[in-house]
């Protein structure tokens, strides 16, 4: 999914960071190499730019991806969807284009530094060889110790960051109670909370930065100071001395960038961690609906406790029970879009998990509880009679599910309603969700869930 | 801020600092001097490398502490300035208006603060240096120059948002319908298209190549001038500072400004328990919307019920504060809410069922008791026999007046007036065929 090959722009770098520490070394004691020097840094200019150019595409390439595998496995809340593709996918930007680079970075240029200081000066190379690992140990230690803690005061931090949206949304109903302007100070008191709670949880989170920022810092006084006695007693040239001071910061240098390329790349690395996975609905081509028979034999789901029936073909069913009882259920078990925990839907003996669901939904005709396929701005009733129409206009269709279809309407349209489904429907297989008693009239067996 | 600021100069100032007495350092040490020529230079290298670590921390601390206090006052006024409104925004708009918030405050920690604190190091070290012209043009350059060409003129994206996010929650609420009728693929690779064409307007200007050659650039010229060591690594430390402030991208804050919503002329007079009935379409929701929006909110009034992600009882207490528990088991009897009162709400009341939520906005509303009660289909989502059965009782405990729209002409028997409300015009049943 993430794309990666801007990475491979990186490989001159850790050339180019000796290369440009042992000209300015040897300039600055009085050595040749301006020239150079000059070409050195174009070169790293001229990499940079092209892996920067690399990886913003290597980014927008993998946004669009990942904004596709979300549409194509949408879940159920819309309002999340919709925010994670229009601007969650945006978060992956910063893992790709600083994180995933900073990392292998930390990784190369600290070995070619501590490789060349090697042959340098081998106290300063050690220095470096036994400061490096303290970053790791010091970050797990830090981290192992608070892990806890931090879980636990991030959940309450999501809470508390949760509330302002939430009393925000609501403002209507607080209005209507005359609440809102008590609600005033609430807001301002959580929000303290909030603050209160989230500096606790950063004075902790930032210990490992701390670490970090302090090793760095402190290896290069470590390494300046005795390289400079070392200098001054005439054990060490200066270009060598110099050599060490510009090179012992930049083994640093990556690892700390990737430690707060970690931060910045946090939400995006959460996006990656919830990838949906695609499944496949391919199967065998269904049975002929004017002859088979639909078994539901012991199914449980939801609030579907072994479940059984059976539908004859040509047969009108309507279901009835209170409301929770598992009705839509088993109008989304027929659609396979509700698969049985346990038991099996048969059609004409076949397991409807085998049947290719292409060819399955091409041969039924569906009209939800909510049909949310027709504009938006008709009234329920009218999305629902529209929604009716498109349904029984579907000639191929040898099984009908329809799901309250006269909730909405008045008592008028109901009958003309009732009176066109008997029509299209005739000779066919329905099932038919009932609220109202009328429908009832309609169907040859009611069975109550 | 200034606390945070003054911390923010001065851990940079340690890092630079260091960089340059270290570089002085050697370079004095390959002169032989004498050992206390280099004392100062020592205990400053050390002093410095362990300020450094320290300072950085507690400007983290202190930059989040100014940002987060901020948020308090800026969520408080946010928060007034909504509860006095003279209409409430729709759900997308009051969304935005907190995302616009916290948009706001993430850009001030991570472009502004990190720029003021560039910018001071820089005038303090271009100070040291006794105005070298390169290290001035050069941090002239990425302080203002780049950071002003890579914030220019950003893209605005939010028509493109729109578009997907329309298309998307027309994938994910009709996802079953679009695959039942198939036509989910169509809808996919549209929907696609507007996130491909999205993700490629996302690319920002990324001048941070530039701000390396400014960076290398100066110091050259600094080297041809034979500045002192200690001078040009001190340069090429502040420079590093600048480098991320040409990568900083500053977010649009996004619309939130709306037409008026309809309203109707005419509205029934307000006395007894009248029923608005009517065909689908003719209005009956914007009716009530209209009279709530005439009523005072002290009047009471219910419609666009939110469910709040508490307790059953806090969200049940808002009609009534100082209410006793009798008097919430009496609502809770009436609506036949069978909740636990400490039972957490999900998030959008997503965690209780659709008829649980209708009977928890009714109990809120007997516990209200206002002088008008109105209400939009309150049984939707009940079973027939239940629905009727709480209404009847939610009814008979108004004492005020009730304005319900209802579908189920088996309810207008509890009523004293039946509101008609007109047929769908033609040209409306035109454009729906």
């Amino acid at each position: 999914m993430v794309d990666r090959r801007h990475l491979l722009a990186l490989i001159p770098i850790p050339f180019l960071v000796l290369a440009q520490a042992e000209l300015l070394a040897s300039v600055l004691s009085g050595g040749s190499g301006f020239l150079l020097l000059c070409l050195v840094i174009v070169l790293r200019v001229l990499v940079w730019w092209v892996h920067r150019a690399m990886a913003h595409r290597a980014a927008e390439r993998t946004r669009a991806r990942l904004r596709e595998a979300f549409l194509r496995s949408p879940g159920i809340k819309a309002g999340e969807v919709a925010t994670l593709v229009t601007r969650g996918v945006h978060d992956v930007t910063p893992y790709i284009v600083g994180y995933l680079p900073q990392q292998i970075l930390a990784v190369v240029v600290p070995l070619a530094v501590v490789t060349r200081l090697a042959f340098a000066d081998l106290a300063a190379a050690l220095t470096i060889l036994l400061t490096l690992p303290l970053i790791p140990i010091f970050g797990a230690l830090v981290g192992a110790h608070t892990r806890e803690r931090t879980a636990r005061q991030w959940a309450a931090l999501a809470t508390l960051g949760g509330h302002f949206l939430d009393v925000v949304k609501g403002i209507g109903t607080l209005r209507a109670f005359g609440r809102a302007e008590a609600q005033s100070t609430t807001v301002r008191q959580l929000a303290a909370q909030h603050m209160t709670e989230t500096m606790s949880a950063l004075r902790v989170a930032f210990l490992s930065a701390f670490v970090l920022e302090l090793v760095a810092t402190m290896s290069v006084a470590l390494v300046a100071v005795p390289v400079g006695l070392r200098l001054l007693d005439g054990g060490v040239p200066l270009y060598t001395a110099l050599l060490v001071l510009f090179l012992a910061p930049e083994a640093f240098l990556p690892l700390r960038a990737a430690g707060a390329q970690y931060h910045a790349s946090a939400q995006g690395r959460e996006v990656l961690a919830n990838l949906p996975t695609a499944t496949d609905h391919s199967g065998v081509t269904p049975p002929d609906l004017a002859g088979a028979e639909i078994v539901f034999d012991n199914v449980s789901v939801r609030s579907l406790k072994n479940f059984s029936l059976r539908i004859k073909p040509g047969e009108r069913v309507a279901l009835v029970g209170p409301s929770g009882a598992g009705k839509s259920t088993i109008l989304g078990l027929l659609l396979g879009f509700v698969q049985p925990d346990d038991g099996r839907v048969l059609i004409g003996g076949v397991d409807l998990r085998e049947i290719d669901r292409k060819a399955w939904l091409e041969a039924l005709s569906w009209v939800p509880q909510r049909p949310t396929l027709v504009p938006a701005d008709l009234s329920s009733g009218e999305q629902q009679r529209v929604a009716l129409a498109k349904a029984l206009d579907r000639q191929q269709a040898g099984l009908f599910l329809l799901d309250e279809p006269t909730a909405h309407l008045d008592a008028e349209t109901e009958s003309l309603v009732l009176q066109a489904t008997r029509e299209y429907t005739r000779g066919r297989t329905a099932v038919i969700v009932a609220h109202r008693p009328t429908l009832l009239n309609e169907v040859d067996r009611v069975v109550t869930v | 801020m200034r606390l945070a600021i003054f911390v923010g100069v001065l851990a940079e100032l340690a890092g630079v600092g260091l960089t340059a007495t270290a570089t002085w350092l050697i370079m004095r040490a390959a002169e032989h001097p004498p050992m206390q020529a280099l004392t100062v230079a020592i205990v400053a290298v050390r002093t410095l490398a362990l300020a450094k670590g320290a300072l950085r921390y507690l400007e983290r601390l202190t930059s989040h502490k100014a940002v987060l206090s901020e948020a308090v006052e800026l969520r408080g006024r946010v928060y007034d300035d909504l509860a006095h409104r003279r209409h409430i925004p729709s759900g997308t708009a009051l969304t935005r208006i907190v995302t616009n918030v916290d948009q706001h405050l993430d850009t001030k920690l991570r472009a502004t603060l990190p720029w003021i604190i560039a910018a001071l190091v820089s005038a303090v070290i271009a100070v040291v240096s006794g105005f070298s012209l390169p290290l001035i043009g050069g941090l002239l350059i990425n302080l203002a120059l780049l950071p002003w060409l890579a914030l220019r003129k950003p893209e605005d994206l939010t028509p493109l948002r729109a578009k997907l996010t329309e298309q998307t929650t027309e994938l994910v609420h009709s996802k079953e319908e679009l695959i039942a009728y198939g036509l989910f693929d169509e809808k996919l690779s549209a929907a696609t298209a507007t996130a491909t064409a999205l993700s490629r307007k996302e690319r920002t200007r990324d001048l941070t190549p530039f701000a390396i050659a400014v960076q290398f650039g100066a110091a050259l010229l600094m080297l041809a001038q034979n500045e002192p060591a200690w001078l040009i690594m001190a340069a090429i430390a502040t420079f590093e500072i600048t480098i991320p402030l040409t990568a900083l991208t500053k977010p649009i804050p996004e619309p939130t400004t709306e037409s008026e919503p309809a309203r109707v002329t005419e509205t029934p007079d307000l006395q007894g328990r009248t029923a608005i009935v009517g065909p689908s379409g003719s209005g009956k929701t914007t009716l009530l919307n209209t009279i709530a929006h005439q009523l005072e909110p002290s009047r009471g009034a219910l419609a666009g019920a939110h469910v709040f992600h508490t307790t059953v009882r806090t969200n049940v207490l808002l009609a009534k504060p100082d209410a006793t528990q009798e008097e919430l088991d009496r609502a809770a009897e009436i609506a036949e809410l069978d909740l636990d009162w400490d039972q957490i709400v999900g998030e959008r009341g997503e965690e209780i069922s659709g008829g649980q939520r209708q009977r928890l906005i009714l109990t809120r509303s007997v516990l209200a008791n206002p002088e008008v009660l109105l209400m939009d289909e309150p049984t939707e989502g009940l079973d027939p026999e239940q629905a009727d059965r709480v209404l009847a009782k939610v009814l008979d405990n108004c004492q005020g007046t009730a304005l319900v729209v209802t579908h189920r002409e088996e309810q207008l028997a509890l009523f004293d007036h039946v509101h008609h409300r007109g047929p769908i015009r033609h040209e409306h049943v035109g454009r729906v065929g």
